[in-house]
């Protein structure tokens, strides 16, 4: 679950990012977090991923109160959370396969365990049969899908996604928000920030709209008030 | 930690290493050459101190009896002798003894024919325990009442001591400087191989690795760093060595400086040279993560 409540955050060159967000969102939701940019979206998700921190209010993420956190916690706060970013952040030098054995050894998984759950989350974004080729033999799309593997492959109970189709054209786009809407029936909270408009309103879930870092609509569909 | 955490951290370790091959070659390079520049001065200020150990079991101050003194008063002499500071032992010589003694140094026949005991002073040897407070040993022999005369070779000595401070202070300063300027190469080749990985790494804290797991792969290439310039070090030392043992004693002025055969010390040093390389490859890296691993 994840809990904000009269979050501000001004940074460090005096930009006021956010001023007073409260919002909650329930274990297995998914929520579309759109505004336009320089809103204040992308400073919700580091505050989430215990990146930055908040100049006042509070903020809960699955357990973790973020304003007590400690050094040691904030990697056990990130194994429960899988960030998807618009330009994939995919280790180049590395196949699928080892994009994904990279990101589950670094939390520590045995080789078994990764030879064991790899094949099922590339089944589970239809990658199964590019495991051996490079990022730069891949489609966009398909470079957004392994990095939806490699968020999903550590089995996170919360997916957040920052703009994940900023570099896709519509067709893949669909797609894309297809595939993050079948990972949120499996089990898993997911909150996709973006600012497409049609793309949101192809979905009827939960919108929350955000405007000069306040919180001015709350409800299913993007034109809800 | 688990075996295949540490399996894994080996692996991405030796691997960093290749990926920069001729920067970790040339830390390695400085690094041998500066453990071989400490290792040789500390071996020339050990051996002077053995050298100054042994002139010092066997340099001796010579106190002659003044002449007429009978047994009972030269024994009182040995006794007030034994008494001085820094005295290790004394040691008495008669007169005949010194004399049978300079017959068998001498080569000159005429010499020989004509020597006679009454030539020669009664004696004593005086053996020191500090060889840097020879000369007021020897003037506190010179003031005993019935000691006549006194023989002290103090130039001996002060070369002696002179060689080993030298020796001894240049060395320490070495160690103190090589020290830092292998830590610096090695933690700046670290540095080159993080600033590569900063991706991945920038991956591995969104995922949630400890700042530990993502430190260990690191760690591990300056220990091999410091231990494979430890190896080459070591053996360049050996070689070293033995070539200037061997053109020590082959010299002719040389010859009564008594080198310690490395066989009698390698072990010491291999154990020094180890935990320096070490100390240097694992002290490199952690100065190069430190600032690295914050926020
Ligand atoms: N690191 C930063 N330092 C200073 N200002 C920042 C920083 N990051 C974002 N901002 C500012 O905070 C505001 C919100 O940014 P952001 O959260 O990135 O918006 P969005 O993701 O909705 O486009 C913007 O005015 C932006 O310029
Ligand atoms: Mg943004």
């Amino acid at each position: 679950m994840i809990r904000l409540k009269d979050v501000e955050k001004e940074y460090e060159n005096g930009t006021y990012a956010l001023r007073g967000i409260t919002l909650t969102i329930d274990d297995g939701e998914f929520v579309f977090l759109v505004g336009p940019s320089g809103s204040g979206k992308s400073t919700i998700i580091k505050l989430l991923t215990g990146e930055i921190m908040p100049t006042s209010g509070r903020i809960v993420v699955n357990g973790f109160s973020l304003t007590k956190i400690s050094d040691r916690q904030i990697p056990l706060l990130r194994r429960s959370i899988g960030v998807i970013f618009q330009d994939f952040r995919l280790i180049e030098k590395k196949t699928v396969y080892e994009n994904l054995s990279f990101a589950m050894r670094a939390v520590g998984a045995s080789p078994r365990a990764i030879r064991s759950r790899i094949p099922y989350v590339l089944e589970l974004v239809g990658l199964e049969e590019k495991a051996n080729q490079y990022p730069h033999e891949l489609s966009g799309g398909e470079q957004q899908r392994v990095a939806i593997a490699r968020a999903l492959v550590n089995n996170p109970n919360t997916i957040i996604a920052d703009e994940p189709t900023g570099n896709l054209d519509p067709a893949r786009s669909l797609e894309i928000m297809r595939l993050l809407g079948r990972i949120n029936e499996l089990g898993t909270t997911v909150v996709v920030v973006t600012h497409e408009r049609d793309l949101v309103n192809r979905f009827r879930k939960r919108v929350v709209m955000l405007e000069q870092g306040l919180v001015t609509g709350d409800g299913v569909g993007y034109e809800a008030k | 930690m688990q075996r295949h955490d540490f399996t894994y951290f080996v692996q991405e370790g030796v691997s960093n290493l290749f990926s920069h091959g001729f920067m970790s070659f040339a830390a390695v390079g400085i690094t041998v050459a500066c453990l071989l520049i400490m290792g040789t001065f500390s071996l020339v200020a050990y051996n002077a101190e053995m050298l100054l150990k042994t002139l010092e079991s066997e340099y001796e101050i010579l106190a002659f009896v003044e002449e007429g003194y009978h047994d009972a008063l030269t024994q009182q002499v040995g006794e007030k002798l034994r008494q001085l500071p820094n005295v290790k032992s004394v040691e008495f010589i008669t007169r005949q003894e010194a004399m049978d003694a300079f017959e068998q140094r001498t080569l000159d026949d005429y010499t020989r024919a004509h020597l006679d005991p009454n030539m020669f002073r009664d004696r004593y040897a005086v053996f020191v325990e500090d060889l840097n407070l020879v000369r007021q040993t020897a003037k506190e022999v010179r003031d005993v009442a019935g000691v006549g005369d006194v023989r002290v070779d103090e130039d001996i000595a002060g070369g002696f001591i002179l060689v080993r401070n030298v020796a001894g202070a240049v060395s320490l300063a070495l160690v103190a400087v090589l020290l830092v300027v292998s830590v610096f190469i090695i933690s700046n080749t670290i540095r080159l191989t993080t600033f590569d990985r900063r991706d991945e790494i920038a991956i591995m804290k969104m995922v949630g690795a400890t700042n530990s797991f993502i430190r260990w792969p690191f760690v591990y290439e300056g220990f091999f760093l410091g231990l494979l310039s430890s190896l080459i070090a070591f053996g360049l030392q050996w070689l070293v060595y033995a070539t200037m043992a061997q053109s020590i004693s082959a010299a002719d002025t040389l010859q009564f400086l008594r080198v310690v055969p490395f066989a009698d010390i390698w072990k010491p040093v291999a154990l020094t040279f180890t935990a320096a390389g070490m100390v240097i490859g694992v002290g490199g890296s952690l100065t190069a993560i430190r600032k690295f691993l914050q926020v």
